[in-house]
């Protein structure tokens, strides 16, 4: 495998492990969904970089597009529970 | 190659897990579940199997977080923090014993991607030399899912309806 593609996904990692601190301690909820909209865009790069790797990345694609997809309606769902709750 | 790097990526997932099960509310919990079944999503990917992280990163980060939530929603709890007990001593000592037994038995397993392994050689010859003659389907795992095992993919359909119904009728708004 590429030297630089592994260095790539070992610096996502690394950013995704600083985005889970605030995901795992964060003290309110909004720094919990901030962190994991953060997570969320670094993992379909992830997935985009892996499927370079694979030399696959028309399926890759695909798989990245329909997350962002269904994270957008978590994100809007998780808006809608704290409005409704009318608490942060 | 394949090792290098799902040690970073399995990592990942055990501290998500973990996170889970320890965080002390019940939101915070659904957040982190959801972030641990994108990372399995990101495992599957990275063994080479795309349908199956799609599904995952699918169903299992999107679709659950949002009928975690909707559920946590409309039955509005008044206190969502979990008050939990110690574990009993047993499970401590037996879960570890488990594990370790568990590890052990992987050094049976054949390895990843081996062409003579007996999943390999049973019946998918089989199916990779005839599905083409039998069903005039050109994808292998589509043949097997829609010919081969047609009935049981109808009855599964039929499952997933009925509980589409079910979502449906506990999520439905009340239209006055």
């Amino acid at each position: 495998m590429q030297l630089p593609l592994l260095i790539v996904l070992d610096l996502l990692v690394v950013l995704i492990l600083m985005y889970l601190f605030r995901v795992v301690r964060g003290p309110t909820l909004c720094d919990r969904v901030l962190g994991l909209n953060g997570i969320s865009t670094k993992a379909i790069l992830l997935l985009i970089v892996i499927g370079t790797v694979y030399e696959r990345v028309e399926v890759f694609v695909d798989i990245a597009t329909g997350y962002a997809l269904l994270n957008l309606v978590g994100v809007l769902a998780i808006a809608k529970y704290l409005e409704r709750r009318g608490a942060a | 190659m394949t090792l290098s790097y799902e040690l970073p990526l399995l990592l990942l997932l055990l501290l998500t897990a973990c996170a889970a099960v320890l965080v002390k509310d019940l939101i915070s919990a659904v957040l982190i579940l959801g972030s641990y079944s994108f990372f399995l999503a990101l495992v599957w990917a990275w063994l080479g199997a795309p349908d199956v992280a799609f599904v995952e990163a699918v169903v299992g980060a999107g679709l659950a977080t949002v009928f975690f939530l909707l559920t946590l929603l409309s039955t509005a709890p008044k206190d969502t923090h979990i008050r939990r007990h110690a574990p009993p001593k047993a499970a401590m000592l037996l879960l570890p014993l488990l594990a370790a037994l568990l590890l052990y038995a992987t050094s049976d397993l054949p390895r990843f991607g081996d062409p003579q392994s007996p999943a390999s050689v049973h019946v998918s010859p089989h199916y990779l030399k005839n599905s083409l003659a039998d069903t005039r389907t050109t994808n292998v795992v589509t043949a097997v899912l829609m010919d081969y095992r047609a009935l049981d993919t109808l009855i599964e359909t039929a499952v997933v309806f009925t509980a589409g119904i079910a979502c449906w009728l506990l999520l439905r708004r009340d239209v006055k």
